[in-house]
């Protein structure tokens, strides 16, 4: 009988770790849920951070992701787009493939100070668009993995019917595999985009953080997850609260993100 | 055709870039770190355990044993706090788990890895670090809170990259191993983990290498001190909290010597990832 209860209780034993994951997120959602009713009211929508409000901050942090989207998301299509239907296995493809998973794990401080070494010593200070490429930089592995995989989910049919009517390669991939994929593609752009808008150590050095809203991206920039860590070291009570009330908007903003883009779109399954 | 050429070679040249970021990465770091290099050379480097600032604050003395200890530890902690749990949440979700509650733990685990670090880091520096010193004793801010954070950080990222090795046993083998009367467990150790055992390892390898580069959860909890890690609950410093800490106000050659630390910090989770990558987890 010993086999039977041994296999009891690893069953019972990997059912109680299963339980410990989610005991952490339902305690760490309950504590924000706890601190966003009493931290959260209307003022801290209104007033920038000089006044004890987060309205720069939020709004300096969706520029700054905003913006990373614009560089990261191209250039990662496109290097993915290479990948799928140029490389396809060939052996540099293999490699970029694999080098681009590496970089997807690379520490996003390493990433921020690299970023300052090249776009805040020599322009002389902090400034947005370094932060903004910083996150583009954590961007692109994750935009390049998926692009890859979705294209590979396009049937090579559709190619071959598009390259029978006379189209170029490139007609076929931007006006048929492109939109075939669409779905998929946003899908994987979305998810990026709530990955680095949580990001705090690729901005620490590169835009660091204002006080006061600002539009343009040529002085330091406002960002709510280094205002976070900002406030939350900082020993006032209000401090403190206002990291919470940015704590819980933040995670609200991602798992809203993550959450609707897997019931809305759901990419089809080959 | 020139369109179709100029897509081509444009396509190209960004599949370049990835590499070249990558090559820049280690360049850069390695041009600013070169005077911390030339003056306090390697060995002595990461074996001096001093870092003050000089009188000027320009000059001083600066070594890396102790952030390079804290990383270490810190990392192992979260390891050796991961490891099991992942393990077994990796098990439910294919071999236990009723199948409609395959869906919902596993979106549950999925939910966690999105969750921000800085998240992690309030959570433990005003709930987890506090309960913790209330059944180990030492400081709230310590080794232990930023290693068992740290390791609740990785559980779900391990754990679903060991559930999809897993999954990609073939039901022939798990089916004809329970048909000749096996029960869970046995088709668990004898059949799925020898079949998925290179991508268990390498899921296991990635996560440390996540877990060594790991910033604002430990800045938040490993407290910051330069400290000899001599114990489980007492603060001490890991590379990234060391950069995050002190690199706005630093001078020459600790600014160098904080590159230096980088560098060291690239150079091993590189290889740590690169491992896990090419030999555990090949794409080909």
């Amino acid at each position: 009988m010993s086999r039977l209860i041994i296999n009891k209780i690893i069953l019972i034993l990997s059912t109680i770790a299963a339980l410990i994951g989610i005991t952490f997120l339902l305690w760490i959602l309950a504590t924000l849920t706890i601190k966003g009713y009493y931290s959260i009211n209307w003022h801290i929508f209104t007033a920038d951070l000089v006044n004890n409000g987060l309205r720069n901050v939020i709004i300096g942090q969706f520029i700054l992701a905003g913006m990373a989207t614009a560089i990261g998301v191209p250039l990662g299509m496109l290097a993915g787009i290479y990948l799928r239907e140029y490389g396809a296995n060939s052996k540099f493809a293999m490699i970029i493939r694999n080098f681009s998973d590496v970089m997807m794990s690379a520490p996003s401080i390493v990433i921020g100070i690299f970023v300052y070494g090249i776009f805040v010593v020599p322009f002389g200070g902090f400034n947005g668009w370094a932060g903004s490429i910083a996150l583009s930089i954590m961007m692109i592995p994750i935009v390049v993995s998926t692009t890859d995989s979705m294209l590979s989910l396009v049937p090579q049919e559709l190619r071959e019917a598009g390259i029978a009517l006379g189209a170029s390669k490139a007609q076929v991939i931007l006006s048929i595999v492109l939109s075939a994929a669409k779905i998929g593609l946003i899908t994987g752009g979305l998810l990026a985009f709530a990955r680095v808008i949580g990001e705090t150590a690729p901005l620490l050095f590169t835009s660091a953080n204002n006080n006061f809203l600002s539009l343009s991206l040529n002085g330091q920039y406002p960002s709510l997850t280094v205002s976070i860590y900002q406030l939350a070291t900082f020993p006032s009570q209000t401090s403190q609260n206002l990291a919470w009330a940015g704590s819980v908007i933040l995670t609200l903003l991602v798992l809203f993100i993550n959450l609707t883009t897997r019931f809305i779109f759901k990419p089809r399954k080959q | 055709m020139l369109f179709n050429r100029f897509f081509k070679s444009l396509s190209y040249t960004s599949a370049w870039l990835v590499l070249g970021i990558l090559v820049a990465i280690f360049i850069v770091l390695y041009h600013y770190s070169a005077g911390a290099i030339r003056h306090f050379g390697f060995f002595h480097f990461i074996t001096n355990q001093k870092w003050i600032v000089g009188e000027d604050g320009d000059g001083g003395n600066f070594g890396g044993l102790i952030p390079i200890l804290g990383t270490i530890y810190s990392t192992l902690i979260a390891m050796f706090f991961a490891v099991p749990i992942a393990m077994g949440i990796a098990i439910f979700l294919t071999e236990i788990a009723p199948e409609f509650l395959k869906k919902p733990v596993g979106m549950a685990i999925e939910l966690l890895a999105a969750i921000p670090s800085i998240i992690y880091g309030m959570w433990g520096l005003f709930y987890f670090g506090p309960l913790l010193q209330s059944w180990f004793g030492g400081q709230s801010n310590s080794l232990l809170t930023a290693g068992i954070v740290l390791g609740i950080m990785v559980i779900p990222f391990m754990a679903a990259l060991s559930r999809d090795a897993m999954k990609t046993t073939p039901s022939v083998l798990t089916e004809s191993a329970y048909s000749m009367g096996a029960t869970r467990f046995e088709v668990i150790k004898d059949v799925i983990f020898p079949y998925a055992k290179r991508g268990i390892i390498g899921s296991i390898i990635l996560s440390l290498g996540r877990a060594l580069g790991e910033t604002m959860a430990v800045a938040f909890l490993i407290g910051g001190v330069f400290r000899f890690p001599d114990s489980l609950t007492s603060a001490t410093i890991s590379i990234p909290v060391l950069i995050a800490n002190n690199f706005g106000e630093a001078g020459n050659l600790q600014l160098s010597s904080m590159f230096y630390m980088a560098l060291i910090l690239f150079i091993i989770s590189f290889f740590t990832i690169t491992l896990a990558k090419f030999y555990f987890l090949r794409r080909d």
